[in-house]
């Protein structure tokens, strides 16, 4: 070749880039209600999220998927519109409007053109302080679910990740998705609905977070006559769980658990065990730890996986760190024939990485260089500014937690990360779910020393 | 609405530069006008494979492409469809260099580190993103009975991007070699900046990492085989198939051919889409969901693509319901809908969502359907990288007689394909007179 490029080594990129985390600004609403906003230059549209510290795991006890189904009503009309009303209302200004149910929270959110910003917050309000939850929407919408809850059975994922939860928090808030069960919803009526969102759905600890191209002060305008009605009043705390105050679960109800698809070509795979909370000192050692482990593509388990022995399209580890301690989990779908295989692996790399097969040095520069230069493309548009400062909201975080980020990333050494995995990560504990063959996968489980398996139905 | 300059180099290659510098990242896109339409019966699932082989290492840089731009901080991926395989990452600025080398050098210079092992290997991966997404994915075969039976033997859509198994198993390195020698070349190549950069230097840059890549051959055009013939579908009473699957409530697909991408007809076939299953406001939404309850679901949209287009409206029955009466539901809302067409409020609602989503779709320089990945989509297509304009003047123009138009002439008097997917023992519950589609 004659060329002027030197092809003999790949170019190294440049420093880290210095990204600030743009200026949120913070006040309270006449009523009470607090509200977070951003000056986000872009295209005209502007984002808000209606952030509540209420999720699934406020479930009441026989009653799984009642928050979720309660978010679930809150657009399907309101006290002065039928459910078509409000769509046309929302089609009219070309908004998108959302909802998302955590186990710990509960988001309301809603895109719009910029010049409809004040329409479609007024919309965000009506939806969410006076829905309509009339007794036939909720039967209707009920049953929608149970019908979606009864498609779920046929999603080795879905599955996967029901009998996961249910094998690791037994009895305990956490333990079910959050779409609930067929017989919890069956028995769920419109007065379930209202007296939940009567109890959880008060503002007194919700955060409105507004971001886009309008200004800090057209932005509280508009919210100050969207929510200016609104009584803002605590929760009823009888009624709702902080899963930060609750205690641990109890132990698995198993340690090998085998929901039996027949003839499938591929097995759906979950290993894991509870993990830790967000507010966890080791939180950034954990993310170092988890790229090292696979919670990207070059992780040793995806590439030992994936790329060395070609049994997967690929597999994920991740900590899901929640206001009480989450689960860690690995997460794939695998050849059915290699099933037994892929465990033992998992199980080997989670033993290793703490003990005989510490990272390296590559692996350690590599995964905090990934979180660190990354980290300036995940505040690029205005729903990830929102997303992000709902974390914030949601787990107490600084204010200047973002911009501390990276210089806590890069603090972290290959002890701190060793002693996460020590501390965070036990393979002698965790949790097998397989959504497979059984006959095929069964026979050879005994290898994996952890018991006969505990067969559950789909 | 983007600014843009585009330059063309001696060998082929066009330039796409956007500056945007609200964010420290740039955006690097390349579109190779190659998918699976450029395929071979029997070869099938060759250019999807082909993309995968992209990441496994070049000839200066004989290992995976992820460590080098994982470690520079990128997101990065690929994808495949009929009609074009994309590449991108999205980089911090002062990581460009090297994504430009790698790129180029993958476009340059691939056949040397591409050998057996890895073909093999790829060849894995791919069978079970296969099994991953299709075999064991509730519905997860449709779309190839729906392809098969909409596109005759011979119509380069007449198997699905993924391919079959058995041509996966039969392709072999030396024609992954020839694949890659026909068709990835400068010639036949988009590559779009977009993010934070300067115009000139960037060209620079790029004009010094790929000008040394010789042009290569003219691609060979596509034989679309089977289009002059009348396909099944085209009969007076259309097709009707069915799969038995691993799914708990049967579905109904409706599917017929349509206008190809930015044809006449293919952006009223989104409109008629949107009126008739766009969010909870729409006819078919209304009627079978909330009004009668017979359904769980309901969507349908226009797959707009280089060739040919297809037109599609997908419903589940409800529990203790059949797909019979989901099609009698829905031919009848379609043809009050050729009858008398929309109301001109109905028209105006979905123009002001399509409004909307081009100004949402502005948000990213990167990604899947971010800037970048719009203004190389649009020149491949058209040759005009800012067809954007002409985009959007597309649809303000409609009026709902052309939809109503469009819904008599392309669906009413359009060939269909019915495909009814039913619980396994259930094939009594498809539509009567339906025959077994064959997919594997």
């Amino acid at each position: 070749m004659t060329t002027g490029v030197d092809r003999s080594r790949v170019p190294q990129p440049g420093p880290v880039p210095a990204v600030r985390f743009p200026t949120v600004r913070m006040v309270r609403l006449a009523n009470g209600l607090a509200m977070r906003s951003v000056e986000h230059t872009g295209p005209p549209l502007v984002t808000f999220r209606l952030a509540m510290p209420v999720g699934s795991a406020s479930d009441p006890a026989g009653q799984a998927g009642l928050a979720a189904l309660t978010a679930a009503l809150l657009d399907e009309g309101s006290d002065r519109r039928t459910a078509f009303e409000l769509h046309t209302a929302l089609d009219r200004i070309g908004a998108r409007f959302g909802v998302e149910v955590g186990s710990d929270s509960t988001r309301v959110s809603l895109t719009t053109l910029s010049r409809s910003a004040t329409e479609g917050l007024a919309l965000l309000a009506e939806i969410v302080a006076r829905p309509r939850f009339d007794d036939a929407d909720v039967a209707r919408v009920r049953d929608l679910r149970r019908s979606q809850v009864r498609q779920l059975r046929a999603v080795p994922g879905a599955l996967a990740d029901r009998v996961f939860l249910e094998t690791l928090f037994p009895a305990h808030p956490y333990g079910h998705l959050g779409i609930g069960t067929d017989d919890s919803l069956r028995g769920l009526t419109a007065m379930h609905v209202r007296q939940f969102h009567e109890n959880a759905y008060q503002l007194g600890p919700a955060t409105l977070i507004a971001v886009g191209a309008l200004t800090h002060d057209a932005f509280i305008d508009a919210a100050e006559r969207a929510f200016g009605e609104v009584e803002v009043r605590p929760v009823v705390e009888s009624a709702v769980v902080d899963p930060a105050r609750l205690g641990a679960p109890g132990p698995p109800s198993a340690r090998l658990v085998l929901v039996d698809r027949p003839g499938a070509v591929q097995s759906e795979v979950r290993v894991g065990h509870v993990a830790v909370a967000r507010r966890t000192p080791d939180y950034h050692a954990l993310q170092v730890l988890n790229m090292v482990l696979g919670g990207q593509f070059v992780s040793r388990l995806n590439l030992s996986l994936r790329e060395d022995k070609g049994y997967t399209y690929g597999v994920r580890t991740s900590f899901d760190c929640r206001r009480a301690p989450g689960p860690f989990s690995m997460r794939g779908s695998v050849q059915s024939g290699a099933t037994v295989e892929t465990l033992q692996e998992v199980f080997a790399q989670m033993e290793a990485i703490g003990r005989d097969r510490p990272t390296t040095p590559p692996e350690l520069d590599l995964a905090r260089a990934a979180l660190t230069r990354g980290f300036a493309r995940g505040f690029e548009t205005a729903g990830q500014v929102a997303r992000g400062i709902g974390q914030l909201v949601l787990h107490g975080l600084p204010e200047d937690y973002y911009d501390r980020f990276v210089t806590q990333v890069e603090a972290v050494d290959a002890s701190a990360v060793t002693a996460a995995a020590t501390a965070h990560l036990h393979a002698d504990r965790a949790v097998a779910v397989i959504v497979g063959p059984a006959d095929q996968i069964a026979p050879g489980l005994g290898v994996l020393n952890l018991g006969d398996p505990h067969c559950v139905a789909p | 609405m983007l600014d843009y300059t585009k330059h063309t180099l001696d060998n082929g290659l066009d330039v796409i530069v956007h500056e945007d510098h609200r964010c420290p990242i740039v955006a690097v896109n390349l579109w190779y006008h190659v998918g699976s339409k450029n395929e071979q019966p029997g070869r099938t699932g060759l250019a999807h494979l082909f993309e995968h082989l992209m990441f496994e290492g070049s000839a200066h840089h004989d290992s995976g492409y992820f460590a080098p731009l994982q470690k520079a901080g990128a997101a990065v991926n690929g994808s495949t469809s009929c009609d074009r395989t994309n590449y991108w990452e999205v980089v911090p600025t002062n990581a460009l260099d090297l994504a430009l080398w790698l790129e180029s050098d993958r476009m340059g210079y691939l056949l040397p580190a591409l050998t057996a092992a890895k073909f093999e290997n790829q060849r894995d991966v791919v069978l079970n993103e296969r099994r991953q997404q299709y075999e064991n994915r509730p519905y997860g075969m449709a779309l190839m009975a729906l392809m098969a039976a909409l596109f005759p033997s011979g119509h380069p859509y007449h198997w699905t991007t993924i391919g079959e198994t058995a041509d996966l198993h039969a392709a072999t390195l030396e024609e992954a070699h020839a694949f890659f020698r026909t068709h990835y070349h400068p010639g036949n190549v988009s590559l779009t900046l977009a993010g934070d950069v300067e115009t000139g230097p960037a060209l620079a840059r790029v004009r010094r990492y790929f000008e040394e890549i010789p042009a290569g051959p003219v691609s060979p055009p596509v034989v679309v085989g089977g289009s002059a013939a009348t396909s099944d579908a085209r009969a007076s009473d259309g097709v009707r198939l069915l799969l038995e699957d691993r799914v708990e409530l049967p579905r109904l697909y409706l599917a017929w051919r349509s206008p190809r991408l930015f044809a006449d007809g293919d952006a009223g076939m989104d409109i008629l889409a949107e009126v008739l299953a766009g969010g909870k406001t729409s006819r078919l939404y209304r009627a079978l969901v909330h009004d009668r309850r017979i359904a769980t679901d309901v969507s349908a949209a226009q797959g707009s693509r280089e060739l040919d287009g297809w037109f599609c409206i997908t419903a589940t029955a409800a529990p203790g319901h059949d797909v019979d009466e989901l099609e009698r539901v829905i031919g009848d809302e379609l043809a009050a809908l050729a009858d008398a067409g929309p109301e001109a409020s109905e028209v105006e609602l979905c123009l002001t969502q399509v409004e909307a989503q081009f100004v949402y779709a502005l948000q990213t320089v990167g990604g899947f359907s971010g800037r970048s990945d719009q203004l190389n989509a649009y020149n491949v297509f058209t040759g005009d990288p800012g067809f954007m304009t002409k985009d959007r003047v597309r649809y303000q123009q409609l009026t709902a007689d052309q939809i109503r138009d469009l819904a008599a002439t392309t669906l009413i008097g359009g060939g269909r394909v019915a495909l009814s997917v039913v619980p396994r023992g259930g094939a009594d519950r498809a539509l009567v007179g339906s025959t077994v589609a064959r997919v594997s």
